[in-house]
């Protein structure tokens, strides 16, 4: 059985995957599933735990991220759909009305 | 065997998620994402946890990715529009602060001292252990995010509705 030091940094590869998806990229869907990997990549370490330290909580976390993740990936898609409708763009450097 | 099926699904895992990030296409990156979500639910299954593995199949492969899959086509993007070329600074500058924080996650994996015991195969996979910590020790949670579905619901449908019709 692969040691518990072989889950983290697995999770800590895939994490760090995920920062760089979101940093290089400028298309806004990309950078969206780049975050889904981040917490798919967490998903791995409360699993990793839940199952060394022989506890369900890991799992009952894992339950609710994955529940979140949903909520969020309906809303954020929404959102993008709502600013592909008045930019006709899913560039993020087109979306800057918030900067100044 | 254990041990090489881990190194294999964690390998999988890995060059799919690689993929991801890279791809132009964002069709491409929601197919290798999948790729990765089920590597991922092999994972699980390897830890014993065959309840999550099926969870993590049906909601992520299945529903979430069958949302963006939706929304990559119904934004219908131009040729031009599927992938923009990042900037050279901007990639060297994503990668550097990629390794700096992988660096920092893994010192802080190998440094910290945990008691790790073996891992539980068979008993992790066990529904009715499960759903009793879910109903009686996390029951105000789950009822929590049982709202916040319905919050994300309503909210993704007034965001994404028409501005005519607003």
């Amino acid at each position: 059985m692969a040691s518990l030091t072989s889950y983290l940094m697995l999770s800590a590869i895939l994490f760090a995957i995920g920062v760089y998806g979101v940093l290089r990229n400028r298309n806004a869907i990309i950078i969206f599933m780049s975050i889904e990997l981040m917490l798919n990549a967490v998903n791995i370490t409360l699993m990793a735990f839940s199952s060394y330290l022989k506890d369900f909580s890991g799992q009952v976390f894992i339950f609710l991220v994955i529940a979140v993740a949903a909520a969020e990936v309906a809303v954020g898609l929404a959102i993008i759909v709502a600013i592909f409708r008045k930019k006709e763009s899913v560039n993020v450097d087109d979306i800057n009305i918030m900067k100044w | 065997m254990a041990n090489f099926f881990f190194y294999i699904l964690a390998a999988l895992a890995i060059a799919s998620a690689l993929m991801v990030v890279t791809r132009r296409n964002a069709v491409h990156s929601a197919m290798y994402l999948v790729l990765t979500m089920a590597a991922i639910a092999g994972l699980f299954v390897q830890l014993g946890s065959w309840f999550i593995a099926a969870l993590q199949i049906i909601v992520y492969a299945g529903a979430i990715m069958v949302l963006f899959l939706f929304v990559i086509m119904m934004l219908n993007l131009k040729k031009d529009e599927f992938g923009f070329d990042s900037r050279i600074f901007q990639r060297i500058f994503a990668f550097v602060l990629g390794v700096l924080f992988l660096a920092q996650i893994v010192l802080v994996v190998t440094k910290y001292p945990y008691q790790a015991g073996r891992p539980y195969e068979q008993s992790m996979g066990d529904i009715a252990r499960l759903s009793q910590k879910l109903f009686y020790d996390y029951l105000y949670p789950f009822e929590i995010v049982g709202v916040l579905l319905l919050a994300a619901i309503i909210g993704a449908v007034v965001i994404a509705r028409k501005p005519e019709e607003r």
